[in-house]
């Protein structure tokens, strides 16, 4: 499957499940899991940093038409987008590894741990940017920290879920193109 | 001419991102004009579409629930029938009364659009509903909702032809007026985007007697209610050092979570008052 059918199927199924499976589910006021970010996590290496903006943000609008507020999410996803490239070359292991491999996972980034902190602190973001969006007007401190770091644990632990459970078989590339 | 090119192209990511940021922003700013735009429109019936099939599964497994509240709601309204009262004893003196009064002239004032639920949400700071009736079933912007058991539920915000869009109460921008059934005091509610379920009154002034378990109802102010609709049953009562007021926290009666039907009231008055309104406004 080429890249670009397979990142389009990934954008719907990602979306559809978000919308009608996780956004049903009302665990706790202050925990509210999101899987679609997985689509940025997952996009490829090579893809321009442009590219990688405007798809985020197309994605973040896509989410915001099915809550009626459009803004929030779209935010979160291109402020996600802009620090990926930043991340990934801090925690690269090895000059050349975003060659040899295609997108980010554990085997591309060089163990389970660096790729979780690229995870983690991708949707930390995420969830920070777009909480403080939606709460400018309470200015609660302590509920937006804490609903931060809730969100960002289950969502962390979803994404290690699927990380888990659909094993993507990446190739190993030699550079030598 | 050549630096600022040079720039631009130098810094074309960090200057899109700002660009991106900027327009989520206004967006959000802008929430109700980016509305009445064209696209907003389209993207409202995709997503409605979308919405109505998931319904259409859904509704199934709440059947229970819904044949339940409309038995309580059938209930009130056999409760309400004229033929299960009987006239008091004729030792009641009967007067007719011989000055005329507009009586031929009466006229209905509110008139219930029942709708379906098609998608709800309570977990974000601003809720909204997507109803299956729009302007081809004759709603309008500002119209009141209630659920099957006459408790507020929000006010209607945007209409296109087949979906329209409610505010819920669990919105921090929703300022619909209460009263308190005791004693007769009118404040705003808002919800501080914590608890769904949990609303706060606020304009409540410290004479006001107050105890927990209280009703608050619709104070009939505004258009989109009639007075006595319920709202919610008084849960705390925090006395504010700064101001004159009251802060009450109360419970809502409508349950939020498991809205499927809902009936949108029609107000006969709406435009008229609405004019009025409107002459005083623009008056120097």
């Amino acid at each position: 499957m080429s890249t670009i059918v397979k990142n389009i199927v990934r954008f719907i199924v990602l979306i559809l499940f978000q919308v009608y499976v996780l956004d049903k589910v009302r665990l706790h006021q202050l925990v509210t899991p999101y899987i679609y970010i997985i689509f940025i996590l997952w996009l490829p290496f090579k893809i321009s940093r442009t590219m990688l903006m405007l798809l985020s943000f197309i994605l973040g609008f896509t989410i915001d038409s099915f809550r009626h507020h459009p803004g929030f999410h779209a935010a979160a996803c291109v402020l996600m987008a802009y620090v990926r490239p930043f991340i990934i070359n801090l925690l690269i292991p090895q000059e050349g590894a975003e060659t040899n491999y295609e997108e980010p996972s554990f085997r591309s980034m060089g163990g389970m741990l660096p790729y979780l902190i690229y995870a983690s602190l991708l949707i930390f973001m995420h969830n920070a940017w777009l909480f403080l969006l939606e709460a400018w007007q309470f200015a609660d401190g302590w509920y937006f920290l804490v609903k931060t770091i809730f969100s960002t644990a289950i969502s962390l632990l979803l994404v290690l879920i699927t990380e888990l459970l659909f094993s993507r078989n990446q190739k190993f590339k030699t550079n030598t193109i | 001419m050549r630096n600022i090119f040079l720039f631009i192209s130098r810094h074309f990511n960090f200057l899109l991102f700002l660009f991106l940021q900027g327009m989520s922003i206004y967006f959000i700013v802008e929430y109700s004009k980016y509305h009445h735009a064209a696209f907003g429109n389209i993207s409202n019936n995709v997503t409605g579409k979308i919405n109505s099939r998931y319904f259409n599964i859904q509704q199934y497994f709440y059947l229970k629930k819904t044949n339940d509240s409309l038995l309580k709601a059938n209930q009130e309204l056999y409760n309400k029938l004229k033929s299960d009262y009987s006239l008091p004893d004729s030792s009641v003196k009967l007067v007719i009364d011989s000055i005329k009064v507009d009586s031929i002239l009466q006229y209905r004032k509110f008139r219930y659009i029942s709708a379906k639920v098609i998608s709800n949400s309570v977990t974000s700071q601003s809720n909204f509903m997507v109803l299956s009736k729009g302007s081809s079933d004759n709603i309008k912007e500002g119209m009141g909702v209630v659920d099957p058991n006459n408790s507020v539920v929000g006010i209607v915000t945007e209409v296109n032809e087949k979906y329209a869009v409610v505010m819920s109460l669990l919105h921090k921008d929703s300022h619909i007026s209460g009263k308190l059934l005791k004693g007769g005091e009118t404040g705003t509610l808002n919800w501080d985007g914590d608890l769904p379920n949990i609303i706060t009154l606020n304009g409540i002034p410290k004479s006001a007697k107050i105890a927990k378990g209280d009703s608050i109802i619709s104070s009939g102010f505004s258009t989109a209610f009639p007075k006595g609709m319920k709202i919610g049953r008084v849960e705390a009562v925090y006395k504010e050092t700064s101001t004159n007021y009251f802060r009450i926290k109360f419970r809502t009666t409508a349950n939020f979570y498991n809205l499927q039907y809902v009936y949108v009231i029609e107000n006969a008055d709406q435009q008229a008052v609405h004019d009025i309104l409107e002459k005083v406004k623009t008056q120097p």
